[in-house]
């Protein structure tokens, strides 16, 4: 054996057997457990969930003992978890099941995803440059609204999602102009965004529509056609009627972390987010980045508003996002400030959504109660239990030029 | 806000770490010194205008707009204050202004009392979810009680259910570092679907009383725990006397704030967490304490809402409600003062009644003036937030000034 060859042999072995990688595989053993007992595996014993589960938790133990004390009590509970709901899974009925865990299932988790994803990758982008962006709930709203309008009032989908853009750009400027030129605090400016949205788009909805009637037929964001119409397999009910915003949003968080992580422009925003003074001192121009990334920021969470509206809905009531643009800042908060972090979050967040529409075929109540678990999942987050979350240094500080 | 939004991780770069601990209590505070009681008239003016502004574009008459929603408010009352009878439609509206004044003044308080600890609370909406489910169970709950002791009951278990949602936020600000705008963010939602939960079909508090079983609202609060009214009466939403609570609690701040230790020790943690910590105040104590105190404002608002006019909730009333909210741009503006709160809660009180139910008018519908309100918050916020923009006029004024008697001086010399 070459000498090359052997050291990746020993660090594989090592980044391996390593705690926390131990625990991570527990964790993912115990998601594993639970979806032995689902469609389209559908175990009717629980007997293979069981034998997984308890894998899962030994592996929590064993990383526990090694000193990973967070990702292997993660992996306890996922284990834990898995094995519960594995059991619930085999009690209820077949029917019952496949009612709730069809294919269609990841895709609806796409559709609520998709705006999640805008606007958290949004929001990473202005928090990363400084910038605590609390507005991106506002944002989101003003382009739900305005890129309904521009589609009806244009005609087309295309003036109708840059319209929105425009209107989340304009409201984010807003955010910047008072966040970094007045330095005003951010978090009261995102707040006071957030009112200015509501009022506004409300203000409008009713004198533009009367409060209700959103005409019918308004051009609609065109759905990915990968598969035939006519088949019914698996991938084509996931993936193959998708709506063009759910590919974009797919592509934006590669595309995000490369130019976050890996070009100069993004070393510039993170320099402003973490050391402004340094990054003056090198010669950035820190108002600059940090109007660039906030007006992109709302650019984005308008993007995630457009779809919802003018993608999914195509139609639009009052206060249509309901607390998404939270859910996105959870989202954001609880993947570390990191595209595929985030994305990671508002996928898990958007299952957890989906679920939540089918549950009603158990119960009305846990459907409600599922609703709250993006929020409970983030407070826990941020208590620091499932890892620590690092924010940028200089998040929140308004900068002062000398 | 000086603080990451989250524990902070690692060594802070030094600079930061030297920078001054520049928490919205104390920028308010120099603030006030700076501009007094000018600049909240001042951003209300400016507000007002804006949103008068738009009125113009959409192509209403805003000067008629805002007489309009005046007397919704039932302002004109003021005029000839010795008719009270309700029958009387300004008077009537008047006492719906005050019974929004109410709920107003509290959930002002619970944002202005963590102000003054450093602490920003946008958590007053779910602290007063959380109070109104609590005191609607108690309501409903305890039927053979004896009046007085029900309707304290009620209040005493809404007050404390606010002060522990506010508590957790204070708890994990306290222990673990979690910023306490994204913990009550998070309880606001979590609150919104327990709501949503317990009042929706087959939640624990749906029981509609004389409707068809399958409305999602509760059943009504028993008549031994509805708070007397002293205006009005009761079949017309009259004004509760849960008026004079909200009064005294205005009270209760300024005492608790300026006349006793812990206030002394929140204000103190307000203006420099380092500092007192050095001078031996126990901080993550006062944070715990600032935002149950906090939240108790918050969900006693809740219960006397529930208590005093409401008597049922349903979870559409849960999803609509965003009062606790204004309590932000009432607190801003109320500078965090008891007496600034208090004409603060008066006048988005009087915006809030003005321009829905009040409103009775050909210029703008109460549909489209409703909206108004949020508009006239999210102004009055943004610009008291950026208190520099006033600050930076007032400045260049004094420099112009300033740079005027210098060059007389000049002058007078030469």
């Amino acid at each position: 054996m070459s000498t090359y060859a052997g050291g990746v042999d020993r660090v594989l072995r090592s980044r391996l057997l390593e705690p926390a990688s131990v625990g991570s595989f527990g964790i993912l053993l115990g998601v594993i457990a639970f979806l032995l007992a689902i469609p389209p595996i559908t175990s009717r014993s629980l007997t293979w969930s069981l034998l997984v589960g308890i894998l899962a938790i030994l592996f929590g133990v064993i990383s526990v003992t090694r000193g990973a004390g967070r990702v292997g009590w993660g992996a306890v509970a996922a284990g834990v978890l898995g094995i519960a709901l594995a059991e619930l899974a085999t009690r209820s009925s077949v029917g019952n099941l496949d009612q709730v865990f069809t294919a269609s299932l990841i895709a609806s988790m796409l559709v609520f995803a998709t705006p999640l994803t805008f606007a958290a990758i949004g929001g990473m982008f202005s928090e990363r440059s400084g910038v605590v962006n609390i507005g991106l709930e506002g944002m989101m709203l003003m382009g739900a609204f305005w890129g309904i309008w521009g589609a009806d009032k244009t005609g087309s989908w295309i003036t109708g999602v840059l319209i929105a853009m425009l209107s989340g750009g304009l409201l984010a400027l807003v955010h910047a102009f008072f966040a970094i030129h007045l330095r005003a605090d951010q978090i009261v400016g995102g707040v006071a965004v957030n009112f200015l949205a509501l009022g506004i788009t409300g203000y409008f909805f009713v004198q533009l529509y009367h409060g209700e009637n959103v005409p019918t037929g308004i051009s609609q964001i065109p759905d990915v056609n990968l598969a035939k119409s006519g088949s019914h397999s698996f991938w084509a009910d996931s993936f193959g009627h998708l709506n063009l915003l759910i590919w974009v949003a797919i592509a934006l968080v590669p595309l995000s972390y490369v130019v976050m992580f890996k070009t100069p422009v993004g070393l510039r925003i993170r320099a402003c987010g973490e050391h402004p003074r340094a990054a003056d001192t090198v010669g950035i121009n820190v108002y600059l980045v940090r109007y660039a990334s906030v007006v992109l920021s709302g650019i984005l969470a308008a993007m995630g508003g457009a779809f919802l509206t003018v993608g999914y809905l195509n139609t639009y009531n009052e206060n249509v996002t309901a607390g998404r643009g939270f859910i996105a800042l959870a989202a954001l908060i609880f993947g570390n400030w990191r595209p595929f972090g985030a994305f990671s979050a508002a996928l898990l967040f958007g299952f957890s959504t989906a679920l939540a529409f089918r549950l009603p075929v158990y119960s009305e109540s846990a459907a409600t109660l599922f609703q709250a678990l993006p929020y409970v999942l983030t407070l826990i987050a941020v208590a620091g239990v499932i890892g620590r979350t690092v924010p940028p240094a200089a998040v929140g500080r308004p900068y002062k030029k000398q | 806000m000086s603080e990451p939004l989250a524990p902070q991780g690692g060594t802070e770069p030094e600079e930061i770490a030297k920078a001054p601990p520049a928490t919205v209590a104390s920028r308010l505070d120099f603030a006030q010194r700076a501009g007094g009681v000018i600049t909240p008239i001042i951003t209300g003016i400016i507000a007002f205008l804006i949103g008068g502004l738009i009125i113009l574009a959409t192509g209403h008459n805003p000067i008629q707009a805002y007489w309009d929603i005046l007397n919704g408010a039932g302002l004109n009352w003021l005029a000839h204050p010795w008719k009270t009878d309700i029958a009387n439609t300004a008077a009537y509206n008047f006492s719906q202004t005050l019974l929004q004044t109410t709920t107003l003044i509290l959930v002002g308080l619970a944002v202005a009392f963590a102000f003054r600890c450093g602490l920003f609370n946008i958590g007053g909406n779910g602290q007063y979810l959380v109070g109104l489910i609590c005191a609607n169970w108690i309501g409903v709950s305890f039927v053979n009680m004896a009046r007085p002791a029900h309707i304290l009951l009620g209040i005493a278990v809404a007050a404390a259910a606010g002060a522990v949602w506010a508590g957790i936020a204070g708890f994990l600000k306290a222990t673990v570092g979690a910023h306490e705008v994204i913990t009550t963010i998070m309880l606001n939602w979590i609150a919104y679907w327990l709501g949503s939960y317990v009042f929706q079909q087959g939640g624990p508090l749906q029981a509609p009383a004389n409707k068809p079983l399958d409305i999602p609202i509760s059943a009504d609060v028993a008549k031994s725990a509805w708070l007397p009214d002293f205006w009005g009466i009761p079949e017309l939403q009259g004004l509760h006397i849960g008026f004079f609570i909200a009064i005294g609690m205005l009270v209760v701040f300024w005492l608790l704030l300026s006349r006793t230790t812990l206030g002394f020790e929140v204000r103190a943690v307000g203006y420099n967490p380092d500092a007192a910590a050095y001078g031996g105040i126990k901080v993550r104590q006062n944070y715990i304490r600032a935002m149950a105190i906090s939240g108790g404002f918050a969900g006693l608002a809740g219960g006397l809402d529930m208590l005093g006019y409401l008597h049922h909730f349903g979870t559409i009333d849960v999803q609509a409600a965003t009062i606790g909210f204004l309590g932000i741009a009432v607190a801003l503006l109320g500078r965090n003062t008891a007496v600034g709160v208090g004409l603060a809660a008066l006048l988005f009180g009087a915006l809030v009644y003005g321009t829905t139910h009040g409103l009775q008018s050909g210029t703008i519908d109460p549909s489209l003036a409703g909206h108004l309100t949020e508009i006239v918050q999210g102004l009055v916020v943004l610009f008291i937030g950026a208190d520099v923009l006033i600050l930076a006029v007032w400045n260049a004024r004094r420099r112009l000034r300033r740079r005027e008697r210098v060059t007389e001086a000049a002058e007078a010399t030469s």
